[in-house]
């Protein structure tokens, strides 16, 4: 029986700098936010890092990198090894609709390895986001320098929503995510020890 | 110097301490929020326990964004321009603190110190000022906050003023000193950028008290801390100046 890895180190390492990054650019994001908030409400200072503006700007002005250079090496892995191709994909509207109610009812059968339907939808939903939050935040840094791509987001003011609500998707994916996890424990070794799916995961080998 | 100058060091005199002050509580603030992440970062498996470590990658990630920002700048391109009906109205006071503190100057007794590498060290008059070519342009000001608003400057190109005292335009920097204690500094190719003015007009009308009269940096191409207000001195160097902000974290370059 040749065994595989679930999740290939190369993709739980990316995952692991990706979740500490996002944290931190959440965070320091907040903080931000907290100096010229865009509604009525600011994000309790527990929840931001750097303790003043200029520190938590600091933060995400430095942590973007990683998170860039990381999200870059997990597309390009994600691209030659054809894991998007063959993990993420088909992904058809009766399928996320089968799954979405198999799912709310409760029924939905885990395949070890294998996601459904409504996962990989998520999945290309939120990195379509990771793409918007870091094109909107160009868009802000550079409104003068990068004029024609704040233009596209609207303008300044507007791109400032936008970058907000990419944060605000991603947030509910990472919420989603983590009950996920929480329901189903039996997800989170593989993504750190790898796992492995022989043949009683039922799923064929492909390639 | 003159009477506004002697005022304006008359309030440095007072700063040093507080200014120490100020920093040690921000720094603390920087090492404080290190540590919450040095919490945080255990939790997710990773270690980032020592404030001083991550306060140093901070900072020379700011310097490392400073060099990238260089490399974004372009001389050329201009910062989009807006219509007279879009200009905020009242157009938001700012600064580092609150507008009763707003710096008493006599203007007709203000002068202008140009200093380092430049030939001609002369002191400037507003009347010097306004004879030489002036320019308007109505743009976005930027605060590191977040906010933005636009508004009318208009005054001499900082390009115009330079090549008129001889600077070396080959140098690094260009600082300015306030009346207020504040002070700031701009790269050489920002300083030489067309719409970079020293302003002396708001909305068409000689800058009022609170948008930094008599004389202003206005630079469209920098968040607006890098906008000193009430300049009393211009600078010329290969040293960095530095600045208020930039040197309590604020990144130095901060060109947007």
């Amino acid at each position: 029986m040749k065994k595989t890895r679930i999740h290939p180190w190369p993709i739980r390492l990316t995952h692991w700098i990706n979740a500490f990054g996002m944290v931190c650019m959440f965070m320091s994001g907040w903080g931000i936010y907290n100096a010229s908030p865009l509604f009525s409400f600011s994000f309790p200072r527990d929840f931001t890092v750097g303790g003043w503006l200029g520190g938590a700007l600091a933060w995400h002005f430095a942590v973007m990198w990683l998170l860039v250079i990381n999200g870059l090496i997990y597309v390009l892995y994600g691209l030659f090894t054809r894991h998007f191709k063959r993990d993420f994909l088909p992904v058809t509207p009766t399928a996320v609709k089968r799954d979405m109610l198999d799912a709310l009812r409760f029924r939905l059968k885990h395949e070890k390895g294998v996601y459904n339907a409504v996962q990989r939808l998520m999945y290309w939903l939120v990195l379509a986001a990771g793409v918007l939050i870091v094109l909107t935040g160009l868009a802000i840094w550079k409104p003068v320098q990068l004029q024609e791509l704040t233009a596209v987001f609207g303008g300044y003011d507007f791109a400032r929503y936008v970058h907000f609500a990419a944060m605000a998707f991603i947030g509910a994916f990472v919420v989603v995510h983590l009950a996920l996890v929480l329901m189903v424990p039996k997800t989170l070794m593989p993504m750190i020890t790898g796992g492995t799916r022989g043949i009683e995961s039922g799923k064929v080998e492909h390639d | 110097m003159i009477e506004p100058k002697k005022r304006a060091i008359a309030r440095i005199k007072l700063e040093p301490a507080q200014q120490i002050q100020l920093e040690s509580l921000q720094r603390r603030h920087f090492l404080k929020g290190g540590l919450t992440v040095g919490a945080m970062a255990m939790l997710t498996g990773c270690n980032l326990q020592d404030g001083d470590q991550v306060d140093k990658v901070l900072w020379s990630m700011s310097r490392w964004n400073d060099r990238v920002q260089a490399w974004l700048f372009s001389g050329q391109k201009l910062a989009p321009t807006f219509s007279k009906d879009q200009v905020r109205n009242p157009f938001p006071f700012n600064a580092f603190y609150g507008e009763d503190d707003i710096p008493e100057l006599d203007t007709a007794d203000w002068k202008l110190g140009v200093s380092g590498l430049v030939r001609d060290k002369a002191p400037w008059t507003l009347e010097g000022l306004r004879k030489l070519p002036q320019r308007s342009d109505i743009t976005r000001l930027i605060c590191v906050e977040g906010w933005s608003a636009i508004g009318q400057w208009g005054g001499v190109p900082l390009r115009t003023f330079l090549e008129h005292v001889g600077a070396d335009t080959t140098a690094k920097f260009v600082g300015f000193k306030c009346a207020d204690r504040y002070y700031s500094s701009l790269d050489m190719p920002t300083a030489l950028h067309p719409q970079t003015l020293l302003a002396l007009d708001f909305a068409e009308v000689a800058l009022p008290p609170e948008y930094g009269y008599p004389l202003r940096v206005r630079v469209p191409t920098k968040l607006g801390f890098k906008n000193p207000k009430h300049i009393v001195e211009i600078v010329v160097s290969n040293d960095n100046p530095g600045g208020y902000w930039e040197d309590q974290g604020y990144n130095w370059f901060s060109g947007i």
